[in-house]
């Protein structure tokens, strides 16, 4: 794997508003490269909101995410192109096969070839199940598929919302085994989970949301 | 870094997609094709089966009946990627959202508005139209089809986050359609008569040229403000 390119991520006093609930207040974190930063709160805290907008899918009342020297919103795309975000739902077709599903999406990013749609599949173990239609894969073979999404995508920042929601020990395994890799490749993940990923090698940062 | 994809690689399989989709799920890309050919079957059968009255209504018919079918297409556009959680991967894409969303928008058409036109000079043979006016059908529903598109497009995005949002989107595509409807029922009625339907066909013309460089923006901003 070639090292990336890492701007260094930071965001400040972000504060976001859900009707009349203040679901973010004053929230800042920083991210350099080869670090994992943990999200941890209670259900309701905020977690996904503050995925979504460093993501850009949501606007803050104030606050600014910065990549760089530049602030996210200024340049979407190219703010976009260089991260993958993995979601609550996996956003994958289920009407697709494993493999069209990678070829497709990650598609859109960067060209994919076949073998390396074969590594990514064999590194989140779904090796045979590459000519599966995704609907039907199990709930677990459907996340492992999604986060070999963002391997393929090869962006220097992975935000990852709940990644280890339905994996089984061994998935678990592999899962934080995949991440390590690209955090000793000079990446950096945002993760937000209700268990702290044991990364080997590496120690995230907690930042934890009341 | 890796390598990009470029822009109009990304409008291609975009496009690609779609169409594997709509294949995969045949049966419900077929409906409102099925909807289309019931509704221009029943007035025959209600008006009864004389072909000079029949023809006089034959341009209206053709013409109402592809709106309300492709307003029920217009469900497939964006809901299920909505729903699935694909349509944030897009507007995560890094590729510009306007040229995905006219991409999509084009793939609809392909799948739900191609076949309509298609079928349409067959369709109105039923409506005592005569074989000479086949040309001016399908160019009017070819126009008129993919204006409907575009509109719908933004409509549909708009309504996506909303729980019924089906009849909000025909009462806000519907009024639109309605100077695409007034020429394209024209042009039929023109050609039905043995004139040339020239004059409204070029004025649908301009108005779908209109349609496809000012949707996709709209649509893309549907989108952002629909997924927040």
């Amino acid at each position: 794997m070639q090292p990336f390119n890492f701007s260094g991520l930071s965001a400040r006093g972000i504060e976001f508003w859900r009707g009349d609930r203040r679901v973010l207040a004053d929230v800042a974190l920083e991210l350099g490269a080869g670090e994992c930063l943990h999200l941890l709160g209670p259900n309701g805290a905020g977690k996904t909101t503050l995925l979504r907008v460093i993501a850009g899918l949501l606007t803050p009342e104030q606050g600014t995410v910065r990549w760089g020297s530049r602030e996210t919103r200024d340049d979407r795309d190219a703010w976009c192109a260089s991260f993958s975000y993995l979601a609550h739902s996996d956003g994958l077709k289920p009407e697709l096969t494993a493999r069209e599903n990678l070829l497709y999406d990650v598609g859109l990013r960067r060209p994919v070839g076949d073998a390396e749609i074969s590594g990514a599949l064999a590194e989140v173990g779904l090796s045979d199940a590459g000519l599966q239609t995704a609907g039907t894969l199990s709930a677990g073979q459907r996340r492992r598929l999604a986060i070999a999404r963002v391997v393929l995508a090869a962006t220097p920042l992975w935000i990852l919302d709940e990644p280890y929601t339905n994996l089984d020990a061994a998935g678990t395994e592999r899962v934080s085994a995949v991440i390590g890799r690209h955090l000793d490749a000079g990446g950096a993940a945002l993760i937000a989970a209700h268990q702290p990923p044991a990364i080997r090698n590496h120690v995230p940062r907690r930042l934890e949301l009341a | 870094m890796t390598a990009q994809t470029g822009m109009l690689a990304a409008a291609a399989l975009v496009f690609r997609r779609d169409i594997l989709l709509a294949l995969r799920h045949w049966g419900q890309v077929a409906q409102p094709l099925v909807f289309f050919v019931m509704v221009t079957t029943l007035f025959p059968l209600a008006l009864g089966p004389e072909l000079a009255q029949l023809r006089e209504i034959a341009a209206g018919t053709l013409w109402v009946a592809a709106l309300l079918a492709s307003l029920l297409g217009l469900e497939l556009l964006f809901r299920t990627d909505h729903a699935d959680g694909s349509l944030e991967q897009l507007l995560l894409s890094g590729q510009p959202l306007a040229i995905l969303a006219l991409a999509k928008g084009a793939a609809h058409w392909a799948v739900c508005g191609l076949p309509l036109v298609l079928l349409a000079p067959l369709v109105a043979i039923g409506l005592g139209v005569p074989a000479g006016a086949s040309c001016a059908i399908m160019l009017s529903l070819g126009l008129g089809t993919g204006i409907l598109s575009a509109l719908g497009a933004i409509g549909s995005g708009l309504t996506l986050g909303l729980r019924r949002g089906s009849l909000l989107l025909g009462l806000l595509v519907l009024p639109l359609a309605m100077p695409a409807l007034i020429f394209g029922a024209r042009a039929i009625d023109l050609a039905v008569h043995g004139d040339s339907a020239r004059g409204p066909l070029l004025l649908l013309s301009a108005m779908l040229a209109l349609c496809i460089t000012l949707a996709p923006p709209a649509v893309a901003a549907a989108l952002r403000i629909s997924s927040e």
